[in-house]
């Protein structure tokens, strides 16, 4: 199995992600997160999803993504060739005495705390995927109580179309 | 106007001349709507299952779309079968629902099925309407999607307080789907590649399927094959794609098909899939399906490439013109040798059965076609009744062939032939069923009669679910489980009280006389009770998952079969 990036420009009406969900389920492709947005014309929806699966059905997927009447193109993303980001918040249950440890990590990750009180705290963190993991690992060891993730957003570099 | 005199309309203006249709209270506004357009014939149907059936062999028959219009719930979803095996087939057809008004959505109102998500598996498209306005546009575009590109069912989902609604809006100039792009025309430097593979083959074979019936390219493909002088396989769904009385035609391949044709997959060194798919029950094992021979695909759906099988080339685009842009870059090739190979398999291994031993279902399938010249329309249901027709029944033109191949669904055949004699009104229709599928929808018995359709229901009687015996006794030790048909009606009797005329063939010698009897009755339909043999095999057999070249032409005498790999 292997992680997949693939961005989907769509019709902004009702029903469509049903059908964009069934096709990925039907070849057996698991998806870890999926983003949808209003594209610049707002009759169209932009959606990102990162998928895990094999490499020999991602052209599949993708042609018969595109197939979908709703569906207006479908396109796997290089991560080299795009610019890729992710935005999460964690709060973190630590007292006052704990806090100046967090406030290191933050710092280190160009993070910004964005919530406190006496026993909490919000840290909101953008970046690559990898980034926001390995924050979550070293949150994971001082008292990390919730964390919630937007999903990967692509964009293709330079004037190629996203 | 009202929604649902938009959609009256909207029919009209699409054409339509028959509406197979069951009625319920989510729907009255539309079946209200019909009474003021006499242009529009309901036929009213018996089950909703059975009448997404004759929209589909009307579809199949004429090339136009079918249209079926049910009530809400269960309705709606009683016409799922029948979608899926369009959908399977690419079959134009437009599926009308009734729904629950909109603010009763999604809160368990009387029959209330999300049959739009119910459907999403198997459809090429869907609509759940939620304002009136935009029924002008949505019907329109349903027509669009489901004849253009690759055809396939589209259904819309009609809530009753929508077609009750006033419309001030009107029917579009254009039709707008940013997502929705159809290559006809094939790309030039692709069917140059394609010509010069072609050139270099000494042991051509041409593969076609559907998707050649569907564009109408039988001409261009007889004029490619006499061209190329390269023999012509057809699929189970693309027969009449190219007659089948032809010298170069070798028939139906895969599983039930021809052994020349299936010899000449094994021996060709180039195939060409014209509007085919590699079916499963084409290829068998699909790592041993001719590895050697080069490979073209034409296909209006680029999602095909590389599905089941990689090819040196593919064309995205529609059968007819492809070809017809194909046969300018091609010349005769040098493949008498071949085709001399290929005619000594015809006459090595014809087709052929037993002419003693009871009354064999063959025999009387093979009477049927010579007595009527191969002209009829065919509508068969799914068993081994299927497969003898498909062997000898021949095709000789586009459209005449009906059959459910890819869901490969009992209880389609009967009711498929009364849409296509609707469409047909002049064609000799054969309904050439089991007495195990006919069971599932013979409650449109009912609109035969009344429609006075003068269909010949042809029913093979083994008083079993033949193909499920021959697999039992064959992979399975003869372990009969679940496939005898005790019980049976009398189907003349039966048809009888519908007013149906009867006749029967209980031996060999009855045959000739009253298929003859059978087919000069056009007084309404009528029903031929073919008492077959109980057990009879169909062969040859490739076994599901077996590679082609393991095809058995007749049951081994001296060993066991494994029990097939394949899915089904
Ligand atoms: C709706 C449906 N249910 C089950 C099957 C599986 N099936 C395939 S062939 C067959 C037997 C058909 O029996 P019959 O109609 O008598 O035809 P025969 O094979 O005897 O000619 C069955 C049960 C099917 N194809 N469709
Ligand atoms: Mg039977």
């Amino acid at each position: 199995m292997e992680e997949f990036t693939i961005s989907i420009y769509v019709n902004n009406k009702p029903g469509v992600l049903m059908r964009l969900s069934q096709t990925f389920a039907r070849r057996g492709y698991n998806i870890d997160s999926l983003v949808v947005s209003p594209a610049v014309d707002h009759q169209f929806s932009r959606i990102t999803v990162v998928v895990q699966g094999d490499p020999e059905t991602l052209d599949q997927i993708l042609r018969q993504l595109n197939k979908l009447v709703d569906v207006v193109h479908a396109s796997h993303h290089d991560p080299k060739q795009s610019v890729e980001r992710e935005l999460a918040i964690f709060k973190l249950l630590v007292g006052p005495e704990k806090r100046s440890e967090v406030l290191q990590i933050v710092d280190v990750f160009r993070a910004k705390i964005v919530d406190i009180t006496d026993q909490s705290l919000i840290v909101e963190s953008t970046g690559s995927s990898s980034k926001i993991d390995a924050m979550e690992k070293l949150f994971n060891t001082m008292g990390l109580k919730e964390m919630v993730r937007s999903g990967k957003l692509v964009m293709a570099r330079g004037t190629n179309q996203t | 106007m009202n929604g649902a005199q938009v959609v009256v309309e909207a029919l009209k203006r699409e054409g339509v001349k028959y509406i197979f249709g069951y009625p319920g209270g989510a729907c009255m506004p539309i079946f209200d709507a019909l009474l003021d357009a006499p242009e529009l014939e309901l036929v009213l149907v018996r089950h909703e299952q059975g009448g997404t059936h004759m929209a589909d062999g009307y579809a199949r028959a004429t090339g136009k779309p079918g249209v079926v219009l049910v009530t809400s719930g269960p309705g709606a979803t009683n016409t799922v079968t029948g979608l899926l095996t369009a959908q399977m087939d690419s079959i134009p057809l437009i599926v009308l629902t009734g729904q629950t008004i909109t603010p009763n959505l999604g809160k368990d109102a009387f029959q209330e099925a999300d049959i739009f998500g119910v459907t999403i598996p198997v459809v090429k498209h869907s609509y759940l309407v939620k304002d009136v306005n935009e029924l002008p546009k949505i019907v329109q575009e349903a027509f669009h999607l489901a004849t253009t590109g690759r055809p396939g069912p589209v259904l819309i989902d009609l809530p009753k307080d929508v077609v009750s609604a006033e419309c001030v809006s009107s029917f579009p100039e254009n039709i707008d789907l940013p997502g929705y792009e159809v290559s006809m025309k094939g790309n030039a430097d692709d069917i140059v590649r394609a010509a010069h593979i072609i050139m270099e083959s000494r042991c051509p074979l041409l593969y076609v399927g559907a998707g050649a019936v569907g564009a109408g390219a039988a001409k261009e493909v007889l004029e490619l094959a006499e061209k190329l002088q390269a023999p012509v396989t057809t699929t189970l769904l693309g027969k009449g794609a190219f007659p089948e009385t032809h010298d170069l035609s070798v028939g139906m391949l895969g599983m039930h098909g021809t052994a020349y044709a299936n010899k000449a997959v094994v021996g060709c060194d180039m195939i060409m899939a014209i509007g085919a798919r590699w079916d499963d029950r084409i290829t068998g094992k699909v790592s041993e399906f001719c590895p050697t021979a080069s490979k073209i695909h034409i296909d209006i759906d680029p999602a095909e490439f590389g599905k089941i099988i990689q090819p040196d080339v593919s064309i995205n685009g529609d059968a007819r013109l492809v070809l017809q842009e194909l046969i300018k870059h091609v010349r005769k090739l040098d493949s008498d040798s071949w085709l001399k190979s290929v005619a000594s398999w015809k006459k090595k291994y014809p087709l052929k059965y037993p002419k003693r031993g009871g009354l064999r279902a063959q025999y009387v399938l093979d009477e049927l076609d010579r007595l009527s010249e191969s002209r009829g329309i065919i509508s068969t249901d799914v068993g081994q009744h299927q497969m003898w027709a498909a062997q000898f029944c021949k095709s000789s033109r586009e459209r005449q062939w009906l059959s459910s191949g890819g869901a490969g669904t009992m209880g389609y055949g009967f009711p498929a032939a009364i849409g296509a004699q609707l469409g047909c009104p002049n064609d000799l229709v054969v309904a050439v069923v089991g007495d195990g599928g006919f069971q599932m929808t013979l409650a449109e018995l009912s609109t035969a009669a009344l429609q006075r359709v003068p269909i010949k229901i042809l029913i093979i009687d083994n008083r079993h679910l033949g193909m499920i015996r021959q697999w039992q006794e064959l992979f399975f030790d003869q372990r009969l489980s679940g496939c005898e048909l005790d019980g049976n009606p009398d189907f003349v009797k039966l048809g009888e009280s519908y007013g149906v005329k009867g006749f029967r063939i209980r031996r060999a010698g009855d045959v000739t006389k009253v298929l003859k009897k059978a087919l000069a009755y056009n007084d309404g339909p009528c029903i031929i009770h073919a008492e077959v043999v109980k057990e009879d095999n169909v062969f040859p057999m490739i076994p599901a998952g077996a590679a082609v070249k393991d095809m058995l032409i007749e049951k081994p005498k001296d060993r066991k079969l494994e029990k097939p790999v394949g899915s089904t």
